[in-house]
């Protein structure tokens, strides 16, 4: 894939996004839950946001669509700046979101073609109903289901089912690039395989790019071109999957990737499992300097005293940490 | 050699791992037929005997005191003995039940037949089982449309507080907090007592109606539609955070879109079995406040103030107490029979 600028469908420049918390009659403090988050998706590609839990990945989802008012920072689709309500409007054409939560994301009372054509009702898209059977038809064929569940509703599937709803929806306006929240972590193991490759299918099909979420990193390994790693609201590396892989750089990063089972039983033996100390610390007291910092082996005097920068190691490897040089392979 | 197979061998059985047919397949993947939630509901509400039967006792009651009015030939408010330019005719007065008056038994013995007065008359002479009637179409009435009342403002500010959220919705509840915490009987009875005096319906429609059911209604509209706001707006608060309403808002549908096709829809049986189980509570207070004398306006007579006039002859008459009582035992607890028995069926936490 070229490095060429036209190429970037999605530029995200230092999103922040403050939630208000009450923490007292008519007095609130702001939650962090993303800070200063830079990154850019190329048109066709997917880029994987891996995290622990509560660090802020659906919100970063969720932010770039709208769905929350950033605090501050840029959001750029196809070099136009989203921001005012008309481009947001033609913005919601193109971008479409899947859910993590294939129960709560289908409404009960709607029976799955009112449910995958909302989108286009919504937008008035199809003129006769007819043309809206007919499309909603070829979405339920895209995710493997057929006109015998149409007419059906959402609690009388399985989750795999429902999250394949869930996609048709997200398809309909026929967008350019979707958000996947964590499509597959309340699935079965058994069907996060199928539902991956469906997407992977799908993007060889319909020239789809992905922003794809998840919580570890054996699932967006295989569907990922690049893998951003974030803590608590922050970035702390990103590079091609390949690369995250061979050569974790951040100690965050590292210990996930240690985490991973490898198949290799030898190999598996030889690696040595860093275990992670401490809960991730609550975004409502992050600590100052590197946010990783309370859970970091390296830790120094630096680390609290100031936020390491994302920087380029080489190759476009980005990563945040000041220890870099000592910490070695 | 397989089919001899031993009890404790390991030997597997290679029938049983043949690809399946094409139809045996088909036999797996068919679904049951769908149903819509309502249907579901009406299903589990039928197989609820003792709902079923409040149900249907319900219905009885409102079709019985809407039509047998309609042909009964007296009506709650002639004095039976009183006739123009004659002298009133008190034998018709305190009636024991299929007795009947003076000028009636003149009329039989000449061989017309006149229809009883199954629970008599009272000490106007009224017949006395249209009396029950009209109480009960009365009571009925005000307890049904008490409810929409109270259903209606409950339901704007309630969404209004839970979709709004922030300061509007801290401001509602504070107030609703306030109202909750009024001692309602008191403040019923100050209000009707006041409103009755006050509200001047001369020459309005309303006139027939009576000053003291209207402040009733205003009563209702000021009091009871705190904990239907409350549970609306719990209602509104927790779907607005459903996935499938942020899905809506991602694809850029616009409040009223959302209100319409998930809010109202998703919480439309909480709405039904709460105004169902307000009924009974409305025709309660009314009756209570009928027998204290702040009710309807006489002659109309409703269970309450039916209740209350037969106290003056409880002894000789104690029957004229215990047929509206016994009536608006029935309707009372039919009603909120038949409203558990609506929860039960149709609340979503219990079939998820
Ligand atoms: N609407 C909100 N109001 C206040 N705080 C919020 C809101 N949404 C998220 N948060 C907080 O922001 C932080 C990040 O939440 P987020 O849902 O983005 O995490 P996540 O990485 O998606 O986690 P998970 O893997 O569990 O989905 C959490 O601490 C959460 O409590
Ligand atoms: S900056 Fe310091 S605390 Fe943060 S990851 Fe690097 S070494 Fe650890
Ligand atoms: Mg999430």
């Amino acid at each position: 894939m070229s490095e060429n600028k036209n190429d970037i469908l999605l530029d995200v420049r230092g999103l922040k996004q403050y939630f208000p918390i009450n923490t007292g009659f008519l007095k609130t403090r702001p939650l962090k839950a993303v800070d200063d988050v830079s990154f850019t998706i190329r048109r066709g590609e997917t880029l994987g946001l891996v995290g622990e839990s509560g660090c802020g990945k659906t919100t970063v989802g969720r932010t770039i669509l709208h769905l929350y008012q950033p605090t501050a920072g840029e959001i750029r689709y196809d070099g136009q700046l989203i921001e005012s309500k008309q481009s947001i409007r033609e913005f919601r054409k193109k971008a479409t979101m899947v859910f993590q939560d294939p129960y709560s994301s289908l409404n009960p009372r709607m029976t799955v073609s009112d449910i995958v054509a909302e989108p286009l009702d919504v937008h008035e898209l199809c003129r006769t109903k007819q043309e809206r059977e007919e499309r909603v038809l070829e979405l339920l064929g895209y995710v493997g289901l057929n006109s015998e569940h149409a007419s059906r509703y959402a609690h009388e599937f399985s989750g795999g089912q429902r999250q394949r709803i869930g996609i048709a929806r997200a398809l309909a306006v026929n967008p350019e690039f979707i958000v996947c929240d964590e499509p597959v972590s309340a699935l079965d193991v058994s069907i996060q395989a199928q539902v991956i490759n469906m997407f992977d299918d799908l993007q060889d099909r319909l020239g789809l790019t992905y922003l794809f979420i998840a919580h570890d990193l054996l699932v967006v390994r295989h569907i990922s071109d690049r893998i951003a790693v974030m803590y608590l609201g922050k970035l702390v590396e990103l590079a091609d999957a390949d690369e995250i892989y061979r050569h974790p750089l951040h100690p965050y990063s590292r210990s996930l990737l240690s985490a991973v089972p490898l198949p290799d039983p030898k190999k598996a033996r030889a690696n040595k499992r860093i275990v992670l100390s401490g809960d991730i610390p609550s975004p409502l007291n992050a600590p100052s300097g590197c946010p990783f910092r309370t859970r970091c082996r390296y830790a120094t005097e630096q680390c609290a005293q100031s936020m390491p920068e994302l920087k380029d190691e080489g190759a476009g490897h980005l990563v945040a940490c000041h220890r870099l040089k000592e910490i070695g392979d | 050699m397989i089919n001899m197979k031993k009890p404790f061998s390991l030997q597997l059985d290679p029938d049983a791992f043949r690809p399946a047919t094409a139809e045996e397949k088909e036999y797996i993947s068919r679904m049951r037929p769908s149903s819509t939630f309502f249907r579901d509901g009406w299903k589990r509400l039928m197989k609820n005997k003792v709902a079923t039967v409040s149900m249907i006792l319900i219905i009885v009651i409102t079709l019985s005191c809407i039509l047998i009015p309609l042909f009964w030939p007296y009506s709650y408010d002639a004095m039976l003995g009183v006739r123009p330019g004659k002298p009133v005719d008190s034998s018709f007065n305190n009636l024991a039940p299929f007795t009947y008056g003076k000028t009636e038994l003149k009329r039989i013995e000449e061989g017309e037949s006149v229809f009883p007065h199954i629970f008599g008359t009272d000490a106007h002479g009224r017949d006395y089982f249209i009396r029950i009637v009209f109480g009960t179409r009365i009571s009925l009435a005000v307890g049904f449309f008490a409810s929409i009342i109270v259903l209606l403002i409950g339901l704007i500010i309630g969404s209004i507080a839970g979709y709004a959220g922030g300061k509007v919705d801290l401001f509602i509840m504070r107030i609703v907090d306030i109202i909750y915490s009024l001692p309602d009987m008191l403040v019923i009875i100050l209000l009707a007592v006041v409103l009755g005096r006050v509200l001047n319906l001369e020459g309005t429609i309303l006139e027939k109606i009576g000053s003291n059911i209207i402040s009733m209604f205003i009563v209702f509209g000021l009091l009871y539609w705190v904990s239907m706001a409350r549970l609306i707006r719990g209602q509104i608060l927790s779907l607005r955070e459903q996935e499938y309403v942020l899905s809506a808002r991602a694809t850029g549908a616009k409040g009223s879109w959302i209100i319409r096709k998930h809010l109202l829809p998703n919480c439309i049986s909480v709405i039904i079995i709460s105004t169902a189980l307000q009924i009974p509570n409305a025709i309660f207070t009314e009756s209570f406040l009928s027998f204290l004398g702040l009710g309807v306006n006489a002659p109309m007579p409703s269970l309450g103030s039916l209740a209350s006039d037969a106290l003056n002859g409880l002894n000789t008459y104690t029957y004229r107490l215990i047929i509206p009582a016994a009536v608006i035992c029935l309707i009372v607890l039919s009603l909120n029979l038949f409203g558990d028995g609506l929860r039960d069926a149709f609340d979503p936490k219990l079939n998820a």
